[in-house]
Parts: structure tokens; sequence; C-alpha cells
């Protein structure tokens, strides 16, 4: 018996909203069972994973941290996503964007540039949406997929980081350690609660998600890039461009990742450093997808997985994890997620007896 | 050891885990997909591999459970992309880190562990020659093995039926669909294919090149196979070249920070990338595969 997969005319609205949950289920699930196996507690690791962040003021306020890059990162690219532009590559534009910040700081380590702070975190975006741009560039020019170019783009960004860290701005005063100077306090975005490292780019990313969700409900353009994405032709009988939509799509998923990067180096890190993005670009592609490509709902999948980095630390004290226990569950959670997506939008239909090859 | 008996010695040995995913890889995307997971099924390939290798000391297992740890993440990936339509860039990148976490996971317990490699094999009466005898023409047996493994493949892929049916699928899905060709399972024949092939570079990256477990160690040659198959044109010949070329810069790299030269070693070591996004430019005016 042969079956074959039918589009639903319409993706039921409360199944869209349980999916990310069955899908957190079934990764639950999925994690229990692959921790036990492998000899860890696992009903303490997930315990760690999922509730330890919610135990202490501090470790909430880590997720709130966390959760910034994460956030307005996805909700950047989730604007491409929609509409086909697949800019994988956020984690170079979170590094270059972290690099042109960091250059005001490299050049004056005294600090007293007014508006020091502020004019990295714009410089931040700029670099971001500078280096996306190329990828718009060749892809609308020569049609080069803008997935492999950001890709490569991504790879060359962390040569570029390493040959500045090891070389012209490399801390003096370092012992040779990969790294720049120190920031001055006033390139250090300002805290938002006393005694936590939560800083403004909170704010930034709660902003970019308002224009974001204002972006998909109201605007035109956001009309166009949603059309583009789900329905090609009829976005091209209203005079759809789809080059406008991959210039728009790359510039503002670069500036949302070089804002991003900008944050981390005038945030807790405070210097730039070779580790200066734990994948932060690579998660915020989970994020988008996990959060439905709707700014709601990726507001949701990152505060979700930030609570799971900030409790994948917890467990490696409690439960003896890896870091990479993090990665695994992230991995799953969309794998998961996926397959839901699949039986929203499809039904399952039996092909009828005629040997028809599928 | 001089410079050139070094770069002569290792830079076949240095290809070898790029060459195998890219043809590998290769294949996926002559079926008209791009499976972005490589790079998670080299490092759970080279996980798997390791600690085969450790608890029983035989390589030949090591492969083995490389190569098939490459191919049950892959026929995840078939599983997404194929049966239920997923997008394939999101369930690529998830498979990557699932696999990434995997691999961590898995080597937790053997952090800088090492294993034994494999011996070099000298060819019969020519290894005396100077120079090039005990260097280039001394290999592991993979390596020998792969030269031949490269060529037959050119030659299926361009000259045999189940070739050119691939080539079919991967032009036209509907039309091969039509001839009668099973395109679903020949999509997922080659995406295991794609994915055993990734999960053995793993397995030699680990095992053979540097026998030593620390995590991270597969240190994104998945996305350096990607590159290598746009760069290599989805040509067998040309990606062998391209695997040579990229494995000579990372000894170049390598060379670079031992020897303490000026020239900033991180420009040998984006050059592949670099040529790879031209390679991209000069290649979708001539719609390749992925021009769309």
């Amino acid at each position: 018996m042969r079956y074959r997969l039918v589009a639903r005319e319409r993706a039921s609205r409360p199944m869209m909203l349980a999916a990310p949950f069955i899908a957190l289920g079934l990764t639950c699930l999925a994690s229990l069972i692959l921790f036990a196996a492998l000899g860890k507690p696992a009903g303490a690791a997930l315990h760690a994973l999922l509730l330890r962040p919610f135990l202490s003021w501090y470790s909430f306020t880590e997720v709130l941290l966390k959760m910034a890059p994460l956030l307005i990162i996805a909700q950047g690219l989730a604007i491409g996503f929609r509409a086909n532009v697949f800019n994988i590559g956020a984690e170079g534009q979170f590094i270059i964007g972290a690099i042109c910040a960091s250059a005001l700081p490299v050049w004056y380590p005294m600090g007293g540039v007014p508006f020091m702070w502020p004019l990295m975190v714009v410089m931040g975006a700029l670099g971001g949406m500078a280096y996306a741009l190329v990828a718009a560039g060749l892809r609308t020019r020569f049609g080069a997929s803008e997935i492999l170019v950001t890709l490569m783009m991504s790879l060359i960004a962390i040569q570029i980081l390493n040959y500045l860290l090891l070389g012209p701005w490399k801390d003096p005063m370092g012992f040779n350690f990969p790294q720049s100077v120190m920031f001055p306090r006033d390139a250090i975005l300002p805290t938002l609660f006393a005694g936590a490292r939560t800083n403004v780019s909170l704010y930034f990313a709660l902003v970019a998600s308002a224009l974001a969700w204002v972006m998909m409900r109201h605007h035109f353009q956001g009309y166009q890039l949603q059309v583009g994405g789900m329905a090609p032709r009829a976005a091209t009988y209203a005079g759809f461009d789809k080059r406008r939509a991959v210039w728009i799509s790359l510039a503002l998923g670069g500036i949302a990742a070089g804002i991003a990067g900008a944050s981390e180096v005038a945030g807790p890190m405070g210097q730039l450093q070779r580790s200066v993005s734990s994948g932060y670009g690579y998660a915020a592609i989970i994020v988008a997808y996990v959060g439905g490509l709707n700014p709601i709902g990726i507001v949701a999948s990152s505060f979700l997985i930030s609570v799971v980095y900030i409790g994948g630390d917890a467990a490696t004290v409690s439960a003896g994890l890896p870091v990479a226990a993090t990665q695994v569950f992230q991995g799953m959670l969309l794998v998961f997620y996926l397959i839901c997506l699949t039986f929203i939008r499809y039904r399952i239909e039996q092909v009828p007896g005629v040997a028809v090859r599928a | 050891m001089s410079i050139i008996a070094f770069l002569l010695a290792g830079t076949l040995a240095a290809a070898l885990p790029l060459l195998l995913a890219a043809l590998g890889e290769m294949v996926v995307e002559k079926t008209g997909l791009l499976n972005l997971g490589i790079e998670g099924m080299m490092a759970i390939g080279a996980a798997v591999a390791f600690i085969l290798v450790f608890q029983t000391g035989s390589h030949s297992l090591g492969f083995a459970g490389g190569a098939v740890a490459g191919l049950v993440l892959s026929m995840v990936f078939a599983f997404l992309v194929i049966t239920l339509k997923v997008n394939e860039v999101a369930a690529g990148l998830a498979l990557s880190v699932l696999g990434l976490g995997l691999s961590a996971l898995f080597g937790k317990s053997f952090e800088s562990l090492t294993v034994s490699g494999l011996p070099r094999l000298g060819l019969p009466g020519l290894s005396q020659i100077p120079l090039v005898g005990p260097t280039l023409l001394t290999q592991d047996i993979l390596v020998w093995l792969a030269i031949p493994f490269t060529v037959a493949l050119g030659y299926v892929l361009t000259r045999t039926k189940p070739g050119l049916v691939i080539q079919a699928v991967g032009e036209n899905a509907s039309v091969a669909r039509s001839i009668g060709y099973n395109v679903a399972a020949i999509r997922f024949a080659a995406v295991g294919f794609g994915g055993a092939m990734a999960g053995l570079g793993g397995a030699y990256a680990s095992t053979v090149y540097t026998p030593l477990w620390a995590d991270g160690m597969i240190a994104g040659r998945g996305w350096i196979a990607l590159a290598l198959v746009v760069f290599g044109t989805w040509k067998t010949g040309r990606i062998a070249f391209g695997a040579l070329l990229f494995g000579v810069l990372s000894l170049g790299e390598l060379m670079a920070q031992a020897t303490g030269v000026n020239l900033p070693s991180q420009l040998l070591t984006s050059l592949p990338y670099v040529v790879t996004i031209l390679m991209l430019v000069v290649i979708s005016r001539r719609k390749g595969p992925l021009a769309a």
C-alpha cells in the first residue's frame, strides 16, 4: 500500500501553535532516553536543562542576556526565510559586526569618544549589513546561491577575526593571548539590573521583534516577502520583485547579526575575543524555524533556546553532561519541529490501488 | 624533513577526508538535493570510528562504524527532505548541529586519548626513488584505495546507466519519474551514499590523519567539502584536484605557523573559500545545478 502527502488547503491554527510544544515534548523524551543510554542521570540532566535557569534570579538574568543576540538575529533571518532567501551566514555577519564595533575602542582604548557605545552598535550594524550585501549582490547579479556564499563568507570572517587578534589588534599587554585590549567603560552597554550582566541589547532585540511584527503584518514589503516565500506565482502576478526581496532580506539579516555582534563585545565580553560567537549565528537559524518564522513565535523560541543554553551550563556541573548536550537538544528540537510541521501542512492520503510510481 | 618532503608526504592524507566527503556530497547534489548536514555526519563518523578503534584496535571496524554512523544520520535527512518534504536548508543545518553535538557527547570520555594510525605502505619498487619514493609514494592503505575508487566513481557517473539515471533525476525529476524511475528511492540511495562517505571521511580524519580525539576535531571539513563540490563543478576529477589543493593549503597553514613565515596563514586558509565564491559566480552564470 502506498501513501502520499497532500497539501492541506488551510493549516490549522491551533496545531501550528501546538507544534513547538509537541516538538519540545518529543525532544525531552528523546533526550531522556539518550542520556540514560549514555549512563548519565537523565532526570537530573533534564531538570538542569529546563528548570535550573528559573531557580535563581541571577541565572534568569543570564537567560535574558543569552536571549538578546539569539532573538535579534533570528528576527532578521526569519524575514529572509519567509521570502525563501536563505542567509545561513549570520555567524559571519555577527563576527564582522563585532569586529567593526571593536574598531572604536581598539583605536581609542582610553575612551572619551562621544556616544561611544551607541556609535559602536551603529558600526556593527553597518558592518554586518555590508558583509551580507556581498551575497545579495552576487545573487542578484550572477545568480550565485546565497546559501553557499553566506556560508563561505562565515568561514572567511573567522579567518579575518583570527588575523586581527593574532596580529594588529592583539593586546600588547595581553600576555600574547589572541584578544584585544579591554574596552573602556564608555564602550560598554549599560546594564539593566544591578548585579546582573543583562544589558540594553535586550531592548534592541525586543524593538526589532516589534518592528518585524509590524513589518509582517502591515507593511507592504513584508507582505511581498511573505507572498514570495509561500506562493511564488501569485507573487509574480502581484508585481513582486525577487531581487528586492534578496537585497532587503540580506540587509536586514546582516544589520540584526551585526548589532548582536557589537552588543556581545560591548556587553558581556568587554573586548574582542576569538570565541566572540559561540555559534549564535547557527543557533539563531534554529530559533527562527522553531518560532515558526513568526515574530511572536520567535520571541518564545529564543527564550526557550536561551533557557537550554544556561541550563546546559548547569547540567555540566550537576549531571556531568558536556556542553554539547545543548547542541544535541537544539538539533533534535528542530528535527522534531520540522516533522510536526509536515503533518500540519499536509495530510497523508492512501494512493488508490492502481500501480502508480510515486 | 624539508618543506617539500613534508608537503609530498602529507598532502594526500590531508586531502582524503575532504575528498571522500565531497565525492559523496557530489552524488547527492547530482540528484538535485543539497545536504548541509555533511559537517555533522563527518563529526559523528569521526567520533564513532575513534571509539571503535580505541576499544577494539581494528581500523576496519572503525571505518565501517564511521560510515554506518554517517549513513544513519543521512537517513534522517533523507526521511525529512524526501519523504516529509521538509525544507532542505533547515533539515541539513539541524543535522549538522545534531551531529556535532552527538559527536561531542559520545567522545566526551575519550578526550585527548590517542590510537595508533595506519602503517604507510610504499609502492613496491618505486619507494626507492629519491625524494618522492619515501614521501609521495608511501601512503596508507586508504589513500591507495581512494585513487582507483575516485576513478571508478567518475566512470560510473558519466559512462554507465546508473550514472545517467542519477543525472536525469537531478536535471528533471518529473521527467525521470514519468519514464518510470523511482525518484525518491534514487535520492534516498544518493543521500545514504553521501552520508556514508562523509562518515568515512570523518573516520579517516580521527583515526588516521590525526589519531587523537579532541572535541571539534572535524573543524569545518564538512563545510569545506561543500565548497569543494562547487569548486569542482560537480566533476570527479576536478573535485579530486580541488581536494589536493585545499589539502596543500591546510598544510601550508600549519607550516606558516610552525616556521613563523610573515605571510598571514589566515590568508592561505581563506583562499579556498574565496575561490569557491568566485567559482560560484562563474558557474551560476552558466547555470549550474544550484542556480535558481
